[in-house]
């Protein structure tokens, strides 16, 4: 649909936009250059590469990359193959209240996250006795606990508005169930799983609150920036926050390019970042 | 292509019903054979129950009654992808993550065929379409009519024994439309295999069938070729239905001699002396003469130049008659009209009267309407009284009991009167169909209890108008169910 110039309230399309553009810039432009300007700088305001080689150079930060990236691919995993399941029978069912089941797996994210982590926190204590020594498994259950419902809804809708005629033309081609599944269902709800991988890999690799709420003695990206910032060194931090924004820039035009190559026309859910 | 059973019918339906979860029975007792080659169509307005009686023969939906027999074989629990037939969908349903190749080849990969004969057979099938050299095109980049070809190439490239078309055309503009019904036509002459077609669209069914269902309200009213359905429809729907045409109520009055509108007319069809008939006259049969030369008189209301004809409406006392000429006539002129013998066509009147059929609640009263019909019982059971106790006894003295009785109650549709009030009537409901007899209307009218009334009235009511209708109780008949 194209926008004509003037709104109906008389006012022109730059108008409109005014507010927004000022918290854009205010919230989103200006921090990140103090961020760009910080990790390119030293102490003294010299421009300086030493940030980013104190970073490479440094065992313990790539190596917390490193296990933030194990951490958020397994939360990711598991949250897909939880939640693609429960999407697709909740998607065909012809159930007729299948709005309150699909409820009840959104229904955890009314309740406050960080109640939420203490509760499972107990029940973890409960089977596991001391939480220090599994926290990879802790982390990985904290997180899919905390994100499973960002993964199912943006698959659900996807399903949902899958043409049922395609289903059928396929069966009508001589597929069978799962031929149709493999070859239709699957490459066309594509485009809602990248939404979903979006809304739970890029949290994963820095909610560190999961952590440390478990009693985590384990560092993420998010928690080692904040570890920098607590100890002042800002151009430290600032360096290893715009690495992180680097591998999600590329991680994101990665995937869209894959959600348009086969997606097709626009067809189901796009891709939502948060 | 598999040939080996013998015998022409390649496919039979055999008192096929399907019934909708809710009760809603879209289909009826559907009988019908069709040869192998055969182009077949299903016309009828929507909802008539004609896609749902496809999609059975496709599998994509099971009949609740009845046997579908395909050469001979009943495949009722044979599913989609197990039966030689192919489906080219109403809106397509091209697969829009795969390009025109990998659509039109699916069938054929699920076949397991060697990669080089993929090739040649998308390649013969777009030929077949017209669009060689589309393989590489994605489907997001076709026009409507390139998706529809594609859709149909995608079917006819795995050989079916049947291809089934789903209003294939209906999304297409009327240019468009006519240049696809005859390239349809002339593929179904190469390909040798039969076509069953889906539509609304007479014309298009007039146009391209060997065979036509025409099917309202989930069952079969008519089934011919195109010229049977268009010169003797059997009923005022398929008249109605198919082409213009102007239906009368009569009778006959002699051996060939009918008598509607006010005067005799000479007819072709031997139907008894007396029967109650709905003469079927198509507005190109009707001559327009001097006013001292034709059989009637009418004056001209109106005359709309229409390219080819002029289409003319005359009124002939309380009748209207619709006429197509390729000579003018003169607004409010005096004009007389003439119709050959040939151009009359006698159907039966249908059921004319309708009949309900009611219980009784233990007080006697009849329970439809809840008791605001009453009929004397002791008129319909011979010496039949009610007793002391109020239960009523016949002859002999015995019980009659209210359970096991059943009435019959009819109510002539001109005796019933439609009401934009709701309070007037007794019952209320949407009008579901209508069709104009000469002087009057007649309607169809579905209550809010889901029963079908017909109803004559004089003025013009609209489709889906929602009325009252006031039943004078004088005028209702009762009868017992033996």
């Amino acid at each position: 649909m194209q926008l004509r110039n003037k709104s109906r309230f008389g006012l022109s399309r730059a108008q409109l936009s005014l507010p927004y553009g000022l918290f854009l810039v205010c919230f989103v432009l200006a921090p990140l250059f103090v961020i760009i300007y910080y990790a390119f700088t030293n102490g003294e305001g010299k421009v300086t590469l030493d940030n980013l080689l104190g970073f490479l150079e440094n065992p313990k930060t790539t190596g917390t990359l490193l296990y933030s990236l194990g951490i958020a691919v397994v939360t990711t995993s598991v949250c897909l193959l939880l939640a693609y399941p429960i999407a697709y029978i909740l998607a065909r069912t012809k159930y007729r209240h299948k709005s309150v089941v699909l409820m009840l797996f959104i229904m955890p994210m009314w309740i406050n996250f960080t109640l939420r982590i203490t509760a499972l926190k107990e029940i973890l204590t409960i089977i596991e006795g001391n939480l220090s020594f599994h926290p990879f498994l802790n982390t990985v259950i904290g997180m899919t606990y905390d994100f499973l419902p960002f993964m199912i809804l943006p698959i659900y809708t996807t399903l949902l508005k899958l043409d049922k005629s395609l289903l059928e033309a396929s069966s009508d081609l001589g597929a069978d169930a799962l031929q149709t599944f493999l070859k239709v269902t699957l490459p066309l709800s594509v485009p809602g799983i990248i939404s979903g991988i979006f809304m739970v890999f890029l949290p994963s690799m820095t909610n560190y609150v999961v952590l440390d709420m478990l009693y985590n003695s384990t560092y993420i990206m998010g928690s080692l920036i904040g570890a920098y910032f607590a100890a002042y060194d800002w151009h430290g931090g600032s360096m290893i926050s715009l690495v992180l924004l680097m591998i999600i820039l590329v991680f994101t035009l990665f995937t869209n390019r894959y959600a348009d190559e086969d997606a097709g026309n626009g067809r189901g859910g796009g891709v939502v970042s948060r | 292509m598999e040939h080996t059973t013998s015998g022409e019918n390649i496919i039979e339906l055999r008192n096929i019903s399907r019934t909708f979860e809710d009760g809603f029975r879209v289909v009826e007792d559907f009988n019908l054979t069709i040869k192998r080659g055969e182009f077949v169509t299903f016309l009828g307005p929507s909802g008539c129950g004609k896609t749902t009686t496809l999609r059975m023969i496709a599998g994509f939906d099971k009949p609740t009654e009845g046997e579908l027999l395909l050469n001979g074989k009943d495949i009722r629990d044979l599913p989609p992808n197990k039966r030689p037939i192919n489906t080219v969908f109403q809106r397509y349903a091209l697969f829009p993550h795969l390009n025109v190749f990998d659509n039109i080849a699916f069938g054929l990969k699920l076949k397991k065929l060697a990669k080089a004969e993929i090739v040649k057979k998308v390649k013969k099938a777009l030929e077949m379409v017209d669009l060689e050299g589309f393989e590489d095109r994605t489907i997001g980049t076709l026009s409507g009519g390139q998706q529809q070809r594609i859709a149909i190439a995608r079917a006819i490239v795995n050989e079916p024994q049947i291809l089934l078309l789903d209003e294939p055309l209906g999304a297409l503009d009327l240019k468009m439309r006519k240049e696809m019904q005859l390239e349809l036509k002339s593929m179904h002459q190469k390909l040798g295999i039969t076509f069953i077609y889906v539509t609304h669209d007479q014309e298009e069914a007039l146009t391209m069938s060997d065979k036509i269902v025409v099917m309202s309200e989930g069952k079969i009213q008519q089934t011919g070729t195109p010229e049977d359905i268009y010169n003797e429809p059997k009923n005022a729907f398929v008249a109605d239905f198919i082409g213009e045409s102007n239906i009368f109520s009569g009778i006959m009055t002699g051996k060939y001699r009918v008598r509607f509108c006010g005067a005799e007319f000479v007819c072709v069809d031997d139907v008894e002396h007396g029967t109650m008939i709905d003469a079927v006259v198509r507005p190109e049969d009707v001559i327009i003469t001097p006013p001292a030369e034709g059989t009637i008189k009418g004056r001209v209301t109106s005359v709309i130049f229409k390219g080819v004809h002029y289409e003319i409406t005359v009124q002939s006392g309380k009748n209207e008659i619709v006429v197509q000429s390729t000579k003018k006539a003169e607004e409010g002129s005096e004009v007389g009209i003439m119709i050959e013998p040939e151009g009359i066509h006698i159907m039966l009147a249908e059921d004319v009267v309708n009949r309900i059929e009611t219980g009784l609640n233990k007080d006697y009263s009849l329970q439809f309407l809840n008791g605001a019909l009453t009929c004397d019982l002791t008129e319909l059971f011979p010496n039949a009284s009610y007793n002391s106790d109020g239960v009523l006894t016949d002859a002999h003295g015995d019980t009659i009991d209210a359970e096991t009785v059943r009435i019959i109650v009819s109510i002539k549709p001109e005796c019933i009167e439609m009401s934009d009030d709701k309070e007037a009537g007794l019952l209320c409901g949407h009008i579901i169909n209508l069709i104009y007899k000469g002087d009057h209307y007649s309607y169809v009218v579905r209550t809010d209890e889901d029963e079908d009334f017909i109803v004559d009235d004089e003025y013009l009511w609209n489709m889906d108008d929602y009325v009252s209708l006031i039943i004078p109780k004088e005028s209702v008949e009762y009868a017992v169910k033996k």
